[in-house]
């Protein structure tokens, strides 16, 4: 209790002295590893490349402007190919994740001790490997094109939707369930009346959220070869047609921010 | 018709909720459980329907022992069971039409109740029962538009929809204010008179249940403690039942409101 006594007062502190040193000591201990960790990255550093930078920068804007605007006739197809991979994985990926939800959600799930951890294994191991790692694991397995990108989108999506959507399923209203559960539904309607509308508006938030995220992620899928506008980014950065480069940047730029108003007014509308 | 038999629910942490009731109503009677929080009422008529699994004794409903029977069985056990709840628990997003509707799962298979098909008399029922309690304007609105006198008008309908021949109540009145609480309490038991229907209404209200109920059951503990008329409530009686407190006052205002209401 850091309250001292001094001449007849009673005086508080928020800490007492022994935990106060103990925090000095703690900031003063993060301040030199610091420091330290600072002098060791300096030490690795090519400081001419870094010097340069402004020069080389200032080199690569004057070659990419103004973009090739003729260029744009080619890139009708691949920003298409983008749409599809984005709006098909979101969709393949949402009718994976809800059972996934279900079956991982503490409430739903039929078996806490065998079932849910396979759930939440499934979760796991979906969302932490990066869409890029599985495009090239699925180029290798089926080929590179479009479908690889619509399977590596599906699958880096289900550990997201499932996770969002299954804790959803936990918050819900237990008593509701209990009213379907009294009027002597089977486990199927109790499902359809008791969950189903109250988890609907996190679904579907959900589902544009990630269409919005997977707008984005479908971008750079083609640098690896599985479709999209990402190919004719790769094939235009290797041969150096900087005004090409800029022209793509500039067409992904406008197709995510009509993602983000076409899923800022749909959630709009849900909620 | 429903006869408790030493029925006994203790929980995972050692809690005994309830200690061997006994208890017997008969057809048509409309009981109240009065007794503190936590004496066991909410769990007693959730072992009824076995929404909470007793651990021990048994619910016999008719010739049938409700412990005993598997999954299925329960089920077409629980249609005859309408449980109407504190906080309404109407499913908040769909409309008032498909709440009461929802009382007639029991009777319809999946698909029909997925699409929203029931059967053209069920629908009528609903019609009816929503005129009944006042209601047919608002059959198409969604249930969280509604005020709590109306929700629980809409929660006595799923209830009754269902054609149970028996009611479990619990704690109808607790989030309402007291004209809406009166006028709830007043609705069920006249329905339970029009069809005969037996009842088990959970109240915190002593005074209430004294005005509406002809049978009161004081629960302390997980023991019945009080089972008899309404006046015999005695102020030694709820002192039994609820711990020591000043309950002159409580039976005078009931006093009071009977004159009130007879006037």
């Amino acid at each position: 209790m850091p309250v001292l006594e001094r001449e007849g007062a009673q005086i508080w502190r928020r800490r007492t002295t022994r935990e106060s040193l103990v925090r000095w000591f703690g900031w003063f201990l993060g301040t030199a590893v610091f420091v330290y960790c600072w002098q060791i990255i300096s030490a690795s550093t090519t400081w001419f490349f870094v010097w340069d930078a402004p020069r080389i920068a200032d080199d690569i804007w004057t070659r990419a402007t103004p973009p090739k605007w003729g260029y744009i006739t080619q890139l009708g197809g691949p920003i298409w190919d983008t749409l599809n991979i984005a709006t098909l994985g979101t969709l393949i990926s949402l009718c994976l994740a809800v059972p996934v939800a279900f079956l991982a959600a503490r409430n739903t799930t039929p078996s806490a001790l065998v079932i849910r951890p396979i759930a939440l294994l499934i979760i796991v191991s979906t969302r932490s490997i990066n869409s890029l790692i599985w495009a090239l694991l699925l180029i290798a397995i089926i080929g590179p094109g479009v479908f690889a990108g619509v399977v590596a989108i599906a699958i880096r999506s289900i550990g997201f939707c499932a996770k969002l959507l299954y804790e959803a399923i936990e918050e819900i209203d237990h008593s509701q369930v209990e009213a379907i559960t009294a009027t002597g539904g089977s486990r199927w309607q109790v499902m359809a009346y008791g969950i189903v509308p109250q988890i609907l508006p996190a679904f579907a938030g959900i589902a544009v959220f990630r269409w919005d995220i997977n707008i984005r992620e479908s971008t750079v899928l083609g640098l690896v070869g599985a479709g999209g506008i990402g190919l004719q980014l790769s094939a235009s950065l290797n041969v150096l047609a900087w005004p090409q480069v800029s022209l793509i940047l500039i067409v992904i730029l406008a197709a995510v921010v009509i993602s983000e108003w076409v899923s800022a007014k749909v959630r709009g509308a849900i909620i | 018709m429903l006869r408790l038999q030493k029925l006994t629910k203790t929980y995972k942490t050692g809690d005994q909720a309830l200690k061997a009731i006994d208890l017997e109503v008969p057809k048509g009677q409309v009981l109240a459980l009065i007794g503190p929080s936590g004496a066991g009422k909410s769990t007693m008529i959730r072992c009824i329907n076995r929404l909470v699994e007793p651990t021990d004794g048994g619910v016999h409903l008719g010739d049938m022992d409700l412990t005993k029977l598997g999954s299925s069985a329960l089920r077409k056990a629980r249609r005859e069971m309408g449980m109407i709840f504190q906080e309404y628990a109407l499913v908040e997003r769909l409309t008032v039409m498909e709440n009461v509707l929802s009382g007639r799962l029991g009777y319809v298979g999946f698909w029909r109740s997925f699409l929203r098909r029931f059967p053209q008399s069920d629908v009528d029922e609903a019609f009816r029962l929503l005129d009944r309690v006042g209601l047919l304007h608002m059959a198409d609105k969604r249930a969280d538009e509604l005020s709590g006198g109306q929700r629980q008008r809409v929660g006595i309908c799923r209830a009754l929809i269902q054609n149970p021949k028996l009611l479990l109540v619990d704690e109808p009145t607790a989030s309402l204010d007291p004209k809406t609480s009166r006028q709830i309490m007043r609705l069920i038991t006249e329905l339970c008179k029009e069809r005969g229907l037996a009842a088990i209404i959970n109240i915190h209200d002593v005074a209430l249940a004294q005005m509406f109920v002809p049978r009161v059951v004081g629960l302390r503990f997980g023991e019945v403690v009080y089972d008899g008329l309404p006046t015999g409530l005695t102020p030694g009686k709820l002192t039994e039942i609820y711990g020591e407190e000043d309950w002159e006052a409580t039976i005078e205002k009931v006093d009071d409101e009977d004159i009130e209401a007879t006037e």
